[in-house]
Order: structure tokens, then C-alpha cells, then sequence
């Protein structure tokens, strides 16, 4: 080689050294990365779970997921897919009993080689998951599900939940009744009988006895799940003329009491209190949300989601995409997801390079991040469980054409007020009337 | 007091829905001593088609007064159409096998309705609550009632004495009953009994529909109203007796009241109430209230 | 009865090769399959019971409390008590349920279970409602297996139980209790007049049906590790029953076979068509029923009879 080509060669080796370099720049794949990052996503797909709360779920990961992976999510989840990390989902049925969705997991885990799993909607299944997530050793974020066992009578490694459980519902829209109605006299309940519905009640009448012991509780039914007949219990109600009615009735069950009660005139009767009203808000032929009630929508949703950049986007293309503003449960698996992003990239950027499993757990321990709808801070259950605020109100109308409900006399609880203290039981922390309670 | 009044009321009202969803069960066994586990998908089309067919007319502008003809008439559709497919392409084939065969037959039928259904009308819920709002309320006891389940009730007792009316007024009415007495000398004596049993399960089949179509309006429809409605209908059917009308009415109302009761006066108890009352007259009278002991052939 | 042997001796030996998953779906497919044989001992009789997932739920809520309240953590111990669940609450049904016959003792076992269903739900604070209750890890003769093994240590478990369960029924079903109830669904009137009992050996079938329901329970509990009350919802006893056809009630190994079929079918339905699960499932059971009414056994025996129609066999095929 003569001396002129060699001393071409060397810029030549730059330039071409440095392109390297800048590809490998542009497409950021930390050292130790896999191809991609497999996500399973679990909820209702079949059965009457599915049409409120199970697909809208699923909706609400697709969109997220395919967000993440374009680079189009807002700041601060900017980065492309997780820590640069292309994200595939594999969608699930929730639907069967126990040990159908036991096996489900397993075969998520073992047989598609999921890297994560998120969802799950029913209060039976989290319970059941959260041991089989710890022996697979597999990050675990379970979105929806309300019951407040799973991280009060136990403690897990890589189990994590993103939203607060059932009590900020009951519990806030107890303390919402007491602002409204200081002088209540008489409360009734009528709850589907079976967790849910049972500990709803007991954090709500609980709450109220416990603030104002002279109250009476006039009537509590229990109904049947999907039992898609309301008119004895209606009658009932409307002969007992409770001040207050509370109701945890979801989905399906929802929809048919609202409509069985509405033109027997229930609604003005009584003040009635939906803890998941803001599933009327997915759209339907038919579907509306009866005014005069208190609507809850398990946190802030529906109408008083706070406006953020996230919350913004994450709202306007799920409206682009399906028509309607989202309710609670595409937030809450796009929460899990955000988070699960979060603590892998905390991690990534503690070690430098793909981090292991144990130190995501560690990093999502005790995290606070800023979800699609506000931000999440996981203080409960050693760092395992989210607490958030919440709000109700009154509903004013509702417009069938945008599905979309007005508010009045809108009141929000902030997190020390509705979630208990760290290390304390809900049942026993209502029971002691609330000690380290910070309510305005 | 009142109290008596609304249990009576409430209970009646249950138990027209009761009797007109396991009619067309108890019927289909009595003729064709099929126990049809896709009663419940048959009901849950006939739900399905009644409420978007009537969000269809009335999107159209057509009177909600004539609403309930399309109800009837998205019954008679899925009755007629799947009716006597399903009889023909399935049943037909396994008559002369034995019993659990034919429900299993029917068993798988019912899981493949249910995904037909959810590909049809996805699984999107249908609340058409017109024809139920128009009727307004009513007063009674010092209680507002919707009037629509009256309608309900009406329905259910013209159901009833229609094919009551049938089976003992008519020619082909008798052919009926002298299929269901012995099949085999009724083919000897040249009645055309695949002819009655195509007629029977295609009767039994309209009423489902019928029952899922004039309830639409008073419920959500979503996915899987089928799996809670069948055995509703089981346990009414068999404790008025498989294959007896009178029995399924007097079944209906005997659960009907007692549920009604139990809502009034012991909440806890209502889950309990229609398995227990199956259980107890089971065992006291193992054929139900009005069912006939099966002939042991030695 | 001994090539199926020699085939489940050489599943034992290959399991550890196996993915987990595998070996967790067999797992629950044998325990199922003992749900179902006591079903198609009650099958060969005529009769059908479309409410066994109560002694399957027995079963499992006797784990269940046995580990809460006694503390016991022993699998076989365990196991043992869902055997005596089961045949304890089958020998107290059974004196109502035997006197009934065909869709009427269908229809009373289905209204018992419901009963169960209703209990274990409304009585909540004890049985942890529709929550559940979580069953934490056994112990195998008092070694508590690391994580790495448990798996493996279930399946060995439910495989080893099984083909003690199996081989008895085996021998029941040949001896006079197991003919005679065959007997019993051709003519009961004839049997009677040859001065066996007919209520009695029903009796004694569904004791025996009971507790092997109430052992698949406690086995299937404990691989599972939780427990809820729609166990003994009637679709999980509809499900035993499609099994029960599914796989025959020729042969005692019929259950066995349908069990397997049914997870691994079951589960590549979920996979590949989760939208339509049901559809795929349905549409499986329609062909068998139309064109195998014997089960998936009859095919295999076809093909035994095929094979040996040259040579005259006076052995009885039970």
C-alpha cells in the first residue's frame, strides 16, 4: 500500500468507525438488551366483564404500546419502547375460573416467554397470581383489581400494583356523602354479592358509622352477580326511602339497575352513590348516566381526570381512536406500563446495562412517576402499592352525543385522606377512626 | 300491610319471566325428552336480535309503539331459522342414543352460540330500553312500578295458554300429545313424528327467543346472559316437572314469591333461595310437582 | 391396562426434561382425571351427575382449611383429607341422591352443588368468599422442595396418586359391584330379582365417585395454590362431564385420556384462538358426539380390535 492510499485509509476507518458508532447511537440499545420485550396483557375478553372494563383495557395497552414503540408518548416517557427496547404484547382472556388463569400465567410466562405481565381486573385473580409471579420470578403488575388483600395479608417480590385499591372508592364517597349531607340520617346499600360488592359496603357504612355513629342503616341487598333483575330490590328501596343508597354495582349490572330504577323514580328519591359510574360512560346504544347520583369513577376519571401533558394525549388519541374519552381502566394498564417502563429504565440507568429482574423490582419499589392520568406514588405495601386521591360529584347531565357527563358541587380527597397510612390495615385504620388522617 | 303487597307483586312479576324462560325447556323435553342446554344461547339471540332490530326502527324513525311487534317478530326470526336447523342438522341424528349424549349434543351447541353470537353482535352491551320506558309507571302501594313488566307478565300467561290451547284444541295438538304418551305406536299409527319433533323443538325454540326478546329492554345485554338464564329455567322446569306446563307455572311462581320474600325479608338468602327449593322438592317428589314417573321398561 | 402403565412409567422418566409449563398442565390434567373417573364410574351405571365439582370444591376447601386451621403442610396427609371430604360428603348425599335415577339425579346433584356454591360464597369470612383462600407450598414427607423443583415434585405427586387411583378403579370396575352396576343400567328390575341390591351398590359406586372427586380437588388445590368457590359452579361440573365423553367410559383409562386432550386442546384454543375459545371447543365435542360416541378410547380400542380380530379372545373386555 503506498503511503498516499494508507493515509487515506485512516480518515476513511474514522469516518466509517464513526458512522458505526452514530447508528448505534440512534437506535440507543443498551449492551445486554433483548430483541424485544414481550408483555403479557391480561383482561376480559369474553363474558360480561369484557364490554366495560376488559376491552377498553386492552384497547388501552394497544394504544399505549404502539405509542411507546413509534416514540410518540410525551415526556418524560419519551424514550422509544422500554429503555429503547421494542415492546410486543400478547393479549389474554381473563375469563374461566382460577386455576384456568393460573395455567394461563404459567403458559405466559413459560410457554410465550413474556418478559412482564400486566392487568387483571378481578378481585379473585390477583390474589391467586401473586404467589405463582414470585416462585416464576416474572415483574408483575396487576392494573385494575380492587381488593385490598393482596398486599395487606401478604408480601411479594415482583408483584406491584399501579392504582389504589377498593377503599379510596368506598371511603371517599363516604366522606363525600358526610360534606354534602352533613345531617344524614338513614343510608341503604345494595352491592352484588360476592368481595367486591361485600367489602365496598363494609368500607362505606364503616366510614359513615364511624364519623357519625347515629346514622341508621336502613337496608343492605345483595343481589347476585349478573343477576339482571332489580325490580324486587328496587321496590324495596323505594319503600324504605333511605337518605343515601350505595351502590359498587358495575358493568352490565350497572346498566340494567340504572335502567330498571330511572323511570321508577328511585333517582329522586334518594341520593344514590355509584362507586364505578364511569363505566356508563363507555359509549352504547341505549347507555346514560341517570342525573341527581354521585359518580365515582375510581379515582380521578372520567370527567375529573387532571390535565396533564399525558393525560392530554393519552385521552385525545384513545378519543381519535374509539369515539370516547377514556374511562378508569385504559388509564390504569397504561399506568402499569408507564411504571414498568419507569423502574426498568431507573434501573438501566443505575447499572449501565440491561438490568436483571431483581434490580427492576428494586428500582420500582417506592417509585414515583408520572402515570396517564396524574402521577403515581408506590408508598403502600413496602413500595408495592400505589395510593392515589380521588373525586365525585353530582351529576349535572349528561350528553349522549360526546358521552360525556357535567359535574356540580365536585369535591376531590387528596391521598392522606382516602388511602391509609403505610403498614396499617383498611379495616383497621377505619375502625380506629382513620389515626394520621389528613383531611381538609 | 304493604309489605305483603309488594312480595306479591314483586314475586308475580318475577315469576312471569321465570315462566315464559323455561316454558319453551319444559315443552322441548315433554315432546322430544330432549333437555336442551342451548335454551339459554336461544334466549340470549333472541335478545340480542330483538334489540338491535328495534334500535334499527327506531333509528329509522318507526313509532316506538310498534316496537314490541319487532320484538315478536325477532323472536318468531330466530325461532324459524335456527330452530328447525338445528333440530334437523343435529338432533335428529341422535335421538335414538342415550340421554346424556343428546345433552352433551345440546351442551356443545350452547358453547358454539355463545362465540357466534359474540361474532355477530361483538360484545359491545345493548341497552334499547325504549319500549320499556314508554310504558311509564304505575302506582302501587304507595310504590311507582314500571308498567312494562305487567306487559311481561301478560306475554307470559298468552304464551302459556297458546300452547296449552294448542296441544288440547287443536288436531295437530293431539298428534303433539300422542307423540309425548308413546312415540313408537304414534308412528305406527302413521303420525309423521319427525314432522312433530322438528314442529316441537321450533315451538320451544320461539319461546326462548321470545322470553330473551321481550326482556331485552328491561336489561344490559351483554355476553353470557345465556349461562344464568339456563339454569333459572332448569330449576323451574324441574320443579314443576319436566315436560308439564301447569307445573312450570306453578314452579315459576313458587320460586317467584319465594325470592320476592327473601329480598323483603331475609336479603342474606336470596342466592340460596331457588337452588334450595329445587333440592327440597326433588326430594320429596323426585319428578317435580306435576311430572309424570318415567315407565321402567324391563 | 399394562401398556398404559409402561406409557405413564415413561412420562415419569422423561418429566424432568419437560417445560414447566407442560409439566403444570399435566399435572392438572391428571388431577382432573380423577374427578372424571368417578364420574365414569357413575357413567357405567347409567347415571350422570352434573354436579361433581362439589366434591371437587370438598376437596379443595379441605386443603385449605386443614393448612389454615391445623397448620398441615404434609402433601399426602392432604391429599388423604380430600379423599375423606369427598367420600364424607358423598356418603351423606349419596343415602338422598341413590334413590334417583337418570336426568333427575342429574338435575339433584346439580342443585346440591349450587348449595355449596352458595355456602362457600355467602360465608365469606370463613371461607374467604369469591377472594378465595391461598394454599401455600406442601411439604413431600416433610422436605420442603426448593422452587427450581416444586413443579416437578407436584406432577410426581398427582402421576403417583393417579396411578394408584386408577389401577383400584380398574379393580372395581371388574369386580361384582363394578358388573352389577352395569347390570343395574340395562335393567334394574332384573338384577333385583337376582338378589343383588341395586340401591346398594349405587350407594357404594357414588361414595366412591365422591372421594375420588374429593381427591382430584386437594390435588388440583394444591398445584394451583388457591382455592375459590366456582369450583362448584355447575360449568366446572359440565366440564367433567365433556371430559367424561370426551374421553369415554368404555375403559377405565378413558378419563385419562379425555383429561389430557381436553387441557392441551383447551389451551391451544386460549392461544390461538382466544376470541373464540368456546366455538373451537364446541365445535370438537359436536364431532365427537356425532361421529365417536365412544370417546377418544373407543378409538383406541378399535384399533386394539382391529389388530386382534384374527385371534379369539375370551378374556372380557371390561
Amino acid at each position: 500500500m503506498s503511503r498516499r492510499s494508507s493515509a487515506l485509509m485512516i480518515p476513511l476507518l474514522l469516518a466509517v468507525a464513526g458512522s458505526l458508532l452514530a447508528v448505534d447511537q440512534t437506535s440507543a440499545q443498551p449492551p445486554g438488551a433483548p430483541k424485544e420485550l414481550k408483555i403479557g396483557v391480561v383482561s376480559f375478553l369474553s363474558g360480561p366483564g369484557a364490554p366495560h372494563s376488559g376491552i377498553p383495557t386492552r384497547q388501552g395497552a394497544e394504544l399505549l404500546i404502539e405509542a411507546l414503540n413509534a416514540g410518540q408518548v410525551p415526556p418524560p416517557h419519551d424514550k422509544r419502547g422500554i429503555g429503547g427496547v421494542p415492546i410486543k404484547a400478547v393479549y389474554t382472556d381473563e375469563a374461566g375460573p382460577v386455576d384456568r388463569q393460573v395455567t394461563e400465567f404459567r403458559r405466559l410466562v413459560l410457554d410465550e416467554k413474556v418478559n412482564l405481565v400486566v392487568g387483571y381486573i378481578s378481585s379473585a385473580n390477583c390474589p391467586a397470581i401473586a404467589p405463582v409471579a414470585d416462585e416464576l420470578r416474572i415483574l408483575t403488575v396487576f392494573s385494575i383489581c380492587g381488593t385490598q388483600r393482596v398486599f395487606e395479608d401478604a408480601e411479594y417480590k415482583y408483584v406491584f400494583r399501579t392504582r389504589a385499591h377498593q377503599i379510596i372508592d368506598a371511603l371517599g364517597i363516604a366522606r363525600y356523602v358526610l360534606a354534602v349531607k352533613p345531617d344524614l340520617k338513614t343510608i341503604a346499600g345494595i352491592n352484588q354479592d360476592y368481595a367486591w360488592g361485600r367489602d365496598s359496603w363494609a368500607t362505606f357504612s364503616d366510614t359513615i358509622l364511624q364519623v357519625k355513629p347515629d346514622v341508621r342503616v336502613v337496608d343492605a341487598l345483595w343481589p347476585k352477580l349478573f343477576a339482571g333483575d332489580y325490580s324486587a330490590e328496587i321496590t324495596k328501596l323505594l319503600a324504605a326511602k333511605p337518605a343515601v343508597i350505595f351502590s359498587s354495582l358495575w358493568g352490565g349490572d350497572l346498566e340494567t339497575f340504572v335502567a330498571q330504577a330511572t323511570p321508577r323514580g328511585l333517582f329522586d328519591q334518594s341520593l344514590v352513590v355509584f362507586t364505578v359510574a364511569d363505566n356508563l360512560l363507555v359509549p352504547g346504544p341505549g347507555r346514560f348516566v341517570p342525573t341527581r347520583t354521585v359518580f365515582g369513577a375510581r379515582g380521578l376519571y372520567g370527567p375529573l381526570t387532571p390535565d396533564t401533558p399525558l393525560s392530554r394525549w393519552f385521552g385525545g388519541e384513545f378519543r381519535k381512536r374509539h369515539g370516547y374519552f377514556p374511562i378508569h381502566d385504559p388509564f390504569n394498564v397504561a399506568a402499569s406500563i408507564l411504571g414498568a417502563k419507569a423502574a426498568f429504565e431507573k434501573a438501566l440507568a443505575a447499572t449501565g446495562r440491561w438490568p436483571t429482574v431483581e434490580e427492576v423490582v428494586k428500582a420500582f419499589a417506592h417509585l414515583e412517576y408520572e402515570g396517564a392520568a396524574g402521577p403515581i406514588k408506590m408508598t403502600l405495601g413496602k413500595g408495592h402499592q400505589a395510593v392515589e386521591p380521588v373525586g365525585f360529584g353530582i351529576v349535572k347531565s349528561f350528553d349522549p352525543a360526546t358521552h360525556e357527563v357535567t359535574l356540580e358541587q365536585v369535591k376531590t380527597f387528596r391521598v392522606e385522606c382516602v388511602n391509609p397510612p403505610a403498614g396499617v390495615k383498611s379495616v383497621d385504620w377505619i375502625r380506629q377512626g382513620f389515626p394520621g388522617a389528613v383531611c381538609p | 300491610m304493604e309489605r305483603l303487597v309488594y312480595i306479591a307483586v314483586d314475586g308475580v312479576i318475577f315469576a312471569s319471566w321465570l315462566f315464559l324462560v323455561s316454558l319453551g325447556l319444559t315443552f322441548i323435553y315433554g315432546v322430544l325428552r330432549v333437555l336442551n342446554v342451548a335454551h339459554g344461547s336461544l334466549y340470549a339471540l333472541g335478545a340480542y336480535m330483538g334489540s338491535s332490530l328495534v334500535l334499527l326502527f327506531l333509528r329509522a324513525g318507526y313509532p316506538t309503539a310498534l316496537s314490541y311487534l319487532v320484538l315478536l317478530g325477532a323472536a318468531l326470526l330466530i325461532g324459524l331459522a335456527v330452530g328447525p336447523f338445528l333440530e334437523r342438522v343435529f338432533l335428529r341424528r341422535i335421538y335414538l342414543k342415550e340421554e346424556v349424549l343428546v345433552l352433551l349434543l345440546t351442551f356443545a351447541i350452547s358453547l358454539m352460540l355463545e362465540d357466534v353470537i359474540k361474532l355477530v353482535w361483538g360484545v359491545e352491551p345493548y341497552l334499547v330500553n325504549a319500549p320499556y320506558l314508554a310504558l311509564g309507571q304505575v302506582k302501587v302501594a304507595g310504590v311507582a312500578y314500571a308498567v312494562y313488566p305487567f306487559l311481561l307478565t301478560g306475554i307470559a300467561v298468552a304464551a302459556g295458554t297458546l300452547v296449552w290451547a294448542t296441544m288440547a284444541r287443536t288436531r295437530f295438538g293431539r298428534l303433539v300429545v300422542s307423540v309425548i304418551e308413546d312415540r313408537e305406536i304414534s308412528a305406527a299409527s302413521g303420525v309423521n313424528v319427525p314432522l312433530v319433533f322438528t314442529f316441537a323443538f321450533t315451538l320451544g325454540a320461539i319461546l326462548a327467543a321470545l322470553g330473551g326478546a321481550f326482556t331485552a329492554p328491561m336489561i344490559s345485554v351483554v355476553p353470557g346472559v345465556a349461562v344464568e338464564v339456563i339454569v333459572l329455567a332448569f330449576a323451574v322446569a324441574a320443579i314443576g316437572g319436566l315436560g308439564s306446563i301447569e307445573g312450570a307455572a306453578i314452579g315459576a311462581l313458587l320460586v317467584g314469591l319465594l325470592r320476592a320474600a327473601a329480598v323483603h325479608l331475609a336479603p342474606e338468602l336470596d342466592l340460596l333461595a331457588i337452588y334450595a327449593v329445587m333440592a327440597l322438592v326433588l326430594l320429596v317428589r323426585p319428578y317435580g310437582l306435576f311430572g309424570r314417573a318415567e315407565v321402567r321398561r324391563i | 391396562m399394562l401398556p398404559a402403565l409402561a406409557g405413564l412409567l415413561l412420562l415419569a422418566v422423561v418429566a424432568p426434561a419437560l417445560p414447566g409449563w407442560t409439566i403444570f398442565l399435566l399435572s392438572m390434567a391428571f388431577a382432573k382425571a380423577l374427578v372424571v373417573l368417578g364420574l365414569v364410574l357413575l357413567l357405567r351405571g347409567g347415571l350422570v351427575s352434573f354436579g361433581h365439582g362439589m366434591y371437587y370444591a370438598a376437596g379443595a376447601y379441605a386443603v385449605g382449611f386443614a393448612m389454615k386451621l391445623l397448620g398441615i403442610r404434609e402433601a399426602l396427609l392432604l391429599s388423604a383429607m380430600g379423599l375423606a371430604a369427598g367420600a364424607l360428603l358423598a356418603s351423606v348425599l349419596g343415602l338422598l341422591l341413590a334413590r334417583h335415577r337418570g336426568l333427575f339425579f342429574a338435575m339433584l346433584n346439580l342443585a346440591f352443588s349450587m348449595i355449596l356454591y352458595a355456602i362457600l360464597l355467602k360465608f365469606y369470612w370463613v371461607t374467604g368468599g369469591t377472594d378465595g383462600m391461598g394454599v401455600r407450598q406442601a411439604t413431600f414427607a416433610g422436605l420442603l422442595p426448593s422452587v427450581a423443583f416444586l413443579r416437578l415434585a407436584y406432577f410426581y405427586l398427582t402421576l403417583g396418586i393417579a396411578v394408584v387411583a386408577f389401577s383400584l378403579a380398574h379393580r372395581v370396575a371388574g369386580s361384582p359391584t363394578g358388573y352389577l352396576i352395569r347390570a343395574a343400567r340395562d335393567n334394574e328390575v332384573r338384577v333385583a330379582y337376582m338378589g343383588a341390591s341395586v340401591p346398594q351398590t349405587i350407594y357404594r359406586t357414588y361414595v366412591l365417585s365422591g372421594a375420588l372427586g374429593g381427591l382430584g380437588g386437594s390435588l388440583s388445590a394444591l398445584n394451583v395454590g388457591h382455592i375459590v368457590p366456582e369450583l362448584s359452579y355447575w360449568t366446572q361440573s359440565g366440564e367433567f362431564v365433556f371430559v367424561a365423553l370426551l374421553g369415554g367410559y368404555g375403559h377405565v383409562l378413558g378419563p385419562l385420556a379425555g383429561s389430557i386432550v381436553f387441557e392441551l386442546v383447551r389451551n391451544y384454543a386460549y392461544k390461538f384462538s382466544p376470541y373464540t375459545w368456546q366455538l373451537s371447543l364446541g365445535a370438537i365435542l359436536l364431532v365427537i358426539i356425532l361421529f365417536l360416541p365412544g370417546g377418544l378410547w373407543s378409538l383406541f380400542e378399535r384399533a386394539v380390535r382391529w389388530r386382534t380380530r384374527w385371534a379369539f379372545s375370551s378374556r372380557p373386555r371390561i
